[in-house]
């Protein structure tokens, strides 16, 4: 009775005889270009900014010839952007958790106070003070990390709340005092250490751009060589599917704030070196920058997909825009203009890769 | 089966189990017994407690009594990589898998392997080769899959693909007992059909399945004896060789009462 019950359930079945039963054949019949285009950009994050970045650059270069294609601007755009690009790789970390922080420029420039007013207030030795500033920004970026992991409060509201927190308590701290550039090469050089200048014919690298390009290969081979870096992608994709898999979802939260806040608080060593003087009123609009370059960079809001190298891309392509135009000589203004327009359009370009998946 | 069964002894036990939630209890002082080799399915209206059942055992949920043996030892869970270290995988409803990483990232996520010497243990770099070499074979192994590109991301596979991907890797890293949540519940009537074709092979490798699922056809054709779990405790053990869907359907409501042999098992 139950055997003939079982059978009758399955007839509906017996459609299935006559056909394939492969479960996992994978398309292989040719696609249009554009769903190639759309395949290889979904591997390749960072494929979209590289291009734009060429192009742009070629672009700069056919118009401005040898003022522009020159190894002195060309160098001088990674000065220019180094500071973002180092807020931007903090800043990255954060939004492939599926995160944002909005308190990186300001965890930033505390830092390069505690380190400038250490040094200088108290008499500290300056290595020990630049300790202390970098311990400053891990710090700041513990608590984020603690409150959004712990505390399940929305990354948004937990780093908005810390710029003002943190932007104020440098007001405070500072007493709004700037360190003139002399004293500090003066007394304290070490503060300094990444203005620092080599140049190769023509070719600028302050030690702070040096000090950017390891770290953005750091870092790249941290995401995508080490267990840590596969669950910050694994978090910023599905925190709870992560999380049955076995990734320790809380802990891997706070490190990467944490070492958000470390890198914030570099970048506040090197924006010394770039302004020489420490002021608390410096990189107000580094947020804002930062969040610019990851998302031109490619590096999806909604967490998960991007690439380090990308944002770095991203950082450049404004860099490039921001030389370029001010070379030819128009407006400023043009240039926000067209990084507003970069910005839709990577997130449109987002979007379209997404698609991928259905 | 269920007479064989009487003779062994289970590999996972529980007893006297109570989780309340406030006021609610979804677990009434419930037994459970997994044996060697078989399929257990667990089957049981919504609210009866099933999935607070399975919680328990695969460490998502720890319960307020009870005890639970694994292998004749008692095992205190508090995490689900707790379970996992015991050598119990599960296979969650929503697969528990990271849409835009590779199929291989996926495997090893949690228990990735670094490469041997200097590099792994000072740069923790990891051994790419290894995983995907590795989660290939298992794949393999089940049949599953001939697939061209293991480090293709998960999003773009079929459901029926991801659902394999879920049950290879329960597979391949359950030493004892593999749980597997309503495998069949999203896929289609085809998928469906390998799926259960997948857990028949991972029964014939000797693993003990237990498969939670409301689909009746699907739990009459693979399981070796049916819990049917109703009001929060274990209301009967059935074999379905004995018994009809519709039987198991009345029993599971309260529309029938269980058979006196069958609370026995």
């Amino acid at each position: 009775m139950a055997d003939a019950q079982t059978a009758k359930d399955r007839d509906f079945e017996k459609g299935l005889d006559g056909s394939s039963t492969g479960v996992a054949s994978f398309d292989t019949h040719s696609r249009s270009l554009l769903d190639q285009i759309q395949h290889t950009l979904h591997s390749h994050p960072a494929g979209v900014p590289l291009i734009v970045l060429l192009a742009s650059v070629a672009g700069f270069g056919i118009i401005l010839g040898s003022k522009f294609f020159s190894p002195f601007a060309l160098t001088l755009i990674l000065q220019q952007v180094a500071i973002v690009g180092i807020v931007g790789m903090a800043q990255s970390l954060v939004v492939l958790t599926a995160g944002i922080d909005l308190s990186v420029g300001a965890i930033m420039v505390l830092s390069s106070t505690v380190m400038g007013h250490f040094t200088f207030r108290y008499g500290l030795p300056a290595g020990f003070a630049v300790m202390c500033g970098l311990g400053c920004g891990a710090f700041c970026g513990f608590i984020n990390g603690t409150l959004v992991s712990r505390m399940k409060l929305p990354p948004f509201i937990v780093t908005l709340g810390m710029w003002q927190i943190v932007l104020a308590t440098n007001f405070l701290y500072s007493a709004n005092e700037t360190i003139r550039s002399q004293d500090i090469s003066e007394q304290a050089p070490l503060l300094q250490f990444f203005g620092e200048k080599i140049n190769i014919g023509g070719a600028v690298f302050t030690y702070g751009v040096i000090g950017m390009i390891l770290l953005v290969l750091l870092l790249q081979y941290v995401l995508n060589h080490t267990s840590w870096g596969r669950h910050v992608y694994a978090i910023g994709d599905d925190p709870e599917a992560a999380e049955l898999s076995g990734v320790r979802v809380r802990r891997t939260l706070i490190s990467v704030y944490s070492l958000g806040g470390l890198i914030c608080a570099f970048a506040g060593w090197v924006l010394i070196g770039r302004l020489g003087s420490v002021s608390p009123t410096a990189g107000q609009f580094t947020n804002i920058e930062s969040i610019t370059a990851v998302v031109i960079g490619g590096i999806s809001l909604f967490g998960g997909r991007g690439s380090i190298l990308g944002m770095m891309f991203g950082a450049l392509i404004v860099g490039v825009f921001s030389l370029g135009l001010r070379l030819i000589g128009t407006d400023p203004q043009w240039t926000y203009l067209l990084i507003g327009l970069l910005i839709i359009f990577a997130v449109a370009i987002d979007q379209w890769i997404r698609k991928v998946a259905s | 089966m269920t007479r064989d069964t009487s003779k062994r002894e289970p590999i996972l036990t529980a007893r006297g189990l109570v989780k309340r939630y406030g006021r609610v209890v979804a677990l009434d002082h419930t037994d459970f017994d997994l044996y060697p080799g078989e399929i257990l399915a667990v089957i049981g209206d919504n609210g009866a407690g099933k999935s607070t059942l399975i919680k328990t055992i695969s460490g998502a949920v720890v319960p307020d009594e009870g005890e639970i043996r694994l292998e004749g030892s008692p095992i205190h869970f508090t995490s689900p990589m707790d379970a996992r270290e015991a050598g119990i995988e599960t296979v969650y409803q929503n697969l528990a898998l990271s849409p835009a990483l590779s199929i291989a990232d996926n495997m090893f996520m949690g228990r990735e392997i670094r490469v041997p010497g200097f590099f792994g243990k000072y740069f923790r770099k990891l051994d790419r080769k290894a995983m995907e070499r590795i989660s290939r074979e298992k794949l393999n192994d089940l049949g599953l899959l001939t697939i061209q590109n293991i480090n293709q991301a998960v999003e773009t596979l079929s459901g029926g693909q991801r659902q394999g991907i879920a049950v290879a890797r329960a597979a391949a890293f359950g030493s004892k007992v593999v749980i597997m949540d309503e495998p069949t519940a999203a896929l289609g009537v085809k998928e469906s059909r390998r799926v259960l074709e997948l857990i028949k092979d991972v029964k014939a490798r000797g693993l003990p399945i237990v498969l939670i699922s409301h689909n009746m056809p699907h739990v009459f054709e693979v399981a070796d004896r049916i819990h049917i779990h109703r009001l929060g405790r274990r209301h009967a053990v059935i074999d379905p060789k004995d018994f009809s869907m519709s039987d198991a359907v009345a029993i599971m409501t309260g529309a029938m009462e269980p058979p006196e042999n069958a609370q026995a098992a």
